[in-house]
């Protein structure tokens, strides 16, 4: 026990808990109210996307099981993935499909991607839920077939399966569950409230997670900068198994790798997920979804987002069907035009600029910030580098970032791989504190790209040599075949009495014979009248 | 006394050790020869493994591997015009050789492209089918020829041979790069005044 005290501190005070950064918290305005309904928009977008490989190719995505005009139902499957676990679409109200197509990139960085437009009509006809009698009874794999069937992903922002996952979970034979409340955004508050005025359903959806994935404890995890949801969280939790515990705020406490370190003292392995060290997290939001799934059998076609930033006159979350158009959202809060400079999509940190105002809200969309160079600072002409070290001390990958700077510079792509860029989880963390301006994710972004590209060009290559291997090897087959085919035809003509010699002399002559007679004719005739002879 | 020379034993001794170096000698030069060639094989697998394989012959040499093989026996890295540069690159870290610029004799850097057949105007004659080094032409004799563009590699090698000149070679539609080292200044900005202005900028 002792000894157990001694590992928590010293792991408190271990070098992990101190990196990252410290950004202030702007989360008071957009909790000022509570979570608003929204009005349906007049169209929804609703993108095939499937976040497990979002770089997969077009026939490997999930594919749309509706024409363009139909009428489609609340709740009516649209679209869904040919592998059992990928993800599903529902439609968030009914109406028309109008259209099935590209639609542009919603944010530097991003694919276009191929969209479902939902012209949605006002009646709001869903189909019949059929909510299982007793929801405590089911066994663990139709809890997760629930899942799979709702549509859910990860809610905090991957959006990787949850089925998926937890699948994957079982079969690495998980001990612990963490439900991860951290927000450390400095904007993003939809988790807060969430737990702030739904505590009770997050903690029926932990424990159904749980049943799921067959793990043994479960932690829900928040950080020390949200008192109403923590008090909302322990009332919720009395009489249950599920324990709680409250984390430093500190960017970026709520990824994943940190999560697990900081909870279970366990370091994930750098190619590994937390399953390889026996821990599964999943998000408040997706906890709440699951509730929905399995309880109430509802497909999840809605989420929780924040909008806030300088630019709106009413911050708010907002309960959004996926697929409402940013602009909708922007319009509901009321924007200050002459503040409004640009729109953000997820968090300040860890954001992209929006390039599209209707683009639509995904499934991984949880917050949108309207704002100006103010409030929010775009990046500078960047600096030389001083060497000051300090994105040293605010990496939480525990890398060197002015060191992978300098070799992605000079191109040096083995010293780049081994400085460990791949553990880069582009938090920007670096690129805050850096005095020099220097925006370093965006290097570690390109360079991760190019690394990207070489490593699909050489597996192209090795495809095409493949390929090359084998038309050689068919072309020398064919020869073989050929051969000894050759060689009987030539035998079976010996025994009739050919021989070479004596068909070609007979050609010749036969060739003799006829221009002997053409000379013959040409005497007599004329040339148009030979040739038709 | 019987000269040390015609000692018989001594014969015996100079002609089993004169033997015996002569059996080590051969032995040590047939495994040296074969560990170089074993050597040599592993060297220009390496090099053909860094090569776009293509096949396009644009370097001289009917093949990948055919050029690799010559360039492990010395002859210059710069003569891919498919690889380009990157290549180039790899082979000068692989060979230990100073990075030098592509030989324009063989061709210049172009965009990866993929040979597409004007199908009405295709006569079925299956010189094309015959021509591809990796089989990425579907066809039959008088009937329409397609080209599978997932399998090739744009070596041109099929537009010779076409009687009709009914192929062409298009820019394959690359995946786009949305992060590049250039231009880094300031990215949010210009996607902003892109999305307010619904104009590129330029500086």
């Amino acid at each position: 026990m002792i000894r157990q005290a001694f590992t928590d501190l010293f792991a408190r005070l271990g070098s992990t808990t101190r990196r990252g950064i410290r950004p202030p918290t702007l989360r008071e305005s957009s909790l000022r109210s509570r979570i608003m309904p929204t009005p349906m928009p007049d169209q929804l977008l609703l993108p095939l996307q499937d976040y497990a490989d979002p770089l997969a190719r077009e026939h490997d995505r999930i594919a749309p099981c509706v024409d363009v005009g139909d009428w489609v139902a609340k709740y009516q499957l649209l679209a869904k993935g040919k592998e059992p676990g990928s993800l599903r679409l529902h439609a968030p109200t009914s109406g028309t499909v109008q259209a099935i197509e590209q639609i542009p990139a919603a944010a530097i960085g991003q694919r276009p991607q191929l969209a479902i437009r939902l012209l949605t009509d006002t009646d709001e006809r869903e189909l019949p839920l059929e909510p299982p009698s007793d929801y405590r009874a089911l066994a663990p794999e139709q809890l997760v077939q629930l899942i799979e069937e709702a549509g859910i992903c990860g809610l905090g922002g991957a959006g990787y399966p949850t089925a998926r996952k937890i699948r994957d979970a079982v079969e690495k034979n998980v001990k612990t569950l963490i439900i991860n409340g951290v927000e450390c955004e400095p904007y993003i508050s939809c988790d807060e409230a969430l737990l702030r005025e739904r505590a009770s359903l997050t903690v029926k959806g932990a424990e159904l997670l749980q049943a799921a994935c067959l793990a043994d404890d479960c932690v829900i995890v928040i950080d020390n900068a949200m008192p109403a949801a923590r008090k909302a969280l322990t009332l919720a939790l009395q009489g249950s198994s599920i324990s709680l515990r409250v984390v430093h705020r500190r960017y970026p406490a709520g990824d994943e790798r940190q999560l697990v370190k900081a909870i279970c003292r366990r370091e994930v392995p750098g190619e590994g997920h937390p399953p390889d060290v026996g821990v599964l997290v999943q998000n408040i939001g997706t906890a709440v979804a699951v509730y929905e799934a399995i309880v109430h059998a509802k497909p999840c076609i809605s989420r929780i987002v924040t909008l806030t930033g300088s630019a709106l006159l009413t911050p708010k979350n907002f309960d959004v069907p996926i697929g409402t158009p940013v602009q909708h959202l922007l319009k509901l809060c009321g924007v200050d035009d002459k503040e409004h400079e640009f729109t953000i999509r997820g968090g300040s940190l860890m954001g992209q600029y929006l390039l599209e105002q209707s683009a639509p809200i995904e499934k991984t969309t949880n917050c949108i910030i309207a704002s100006n160079s103010l409030e929010i600072p775009e990046w500078e002409t960047e600096q030389a580098c001083i060497r000051c070290g300090y994105c040293a001390q605010a990496c939480p990958a525990q890398l060197q970032p002015q060191q992978l700077l300098a070799s992605i510079r000079s191109e040096e792509r083995q010293q780049t791989l081994a400085l460990g860029l791949d553990d880069c989880i582009e938090c920007g963390a670096c690129a805050v504190v850096c005095p020099s301006r220097i925006p370093l994710v965006s290097y570690y972004r390109a360079a991760k790209e190019i690394h990207r590209e070489e490593f699909t060009s050489h597996e192209q290559s090795r495809h095409w040599q493949a390929r090359f291997q084998y038309h050689q090897y068919r072309l020398k087959k064919n020869q073989d075949r050929a051969q000894p085919r050759k060689a009987v035809e030539q035998t079976v003509k010996e025994a009739q009495g050919f021989s070479r010699d004596q068909a070609r002399m007979e050609i010749s002559a036969a060739v003799e014979r006829v221009r002997r007679r053409r000379q013959a004719l040409a005497g007599g005739k004329d040339p148009g009248q030979e040739k038709s002879q | 006394m019987i000269p040390l020379a015609e000692n018989f034993f001594f014969q015996l001794l100079a002609g089993s050790l004169l033997l015996g170096s002569l059996l080590l000698a051969i032995a040590w030069s047939v495994v040296a020869t074969r560990k170089r060639l074993q050597e040599q094989r592993f060297l220009v697998d390496r090099i053909n493994s860094i090569l776009p394989q293509t096949q396009c012959g644009r370097c001289g040499h009917p093949g990948c591997r055919p050029y690799a093989r010559a360039i492990a026996t010395g002859e210059a890295i710069n003569r891919c015009p498919p690889g380009g540069d990157s290549t180039i690159r790899l082979l000068a870290l692989l060979l230990n050789e100073a990075r030098v610029p592509l030989d324009p004799a063989h061709g210049e850097i172009e965009p990866a492209r993929v040979a597409v057949i004007r199908e009405a105007e295709c006569i079925g004659c299956t010189k094309c089918i015959v021509a591809c080094p990796v089989d990425a032409i579907i066809g039959a004799a008088k009937r329409m020829h397609t080209v599978i563009a997932s399998e090739c590699t744009g070596c041109d090698l099929c537009i010779e041979p076409c009687p009709v000149d009914c192929i062409d070679l298009v820019e394959r539609d690359a995946a786009p790069r949305y992060w590049s080292l250039s231009g880094l200044a300031s990215p949010a900005a210009t996607a902003n005044r892109e999305a307010l202005d619904g104009e590129p900028c330029h500086d």
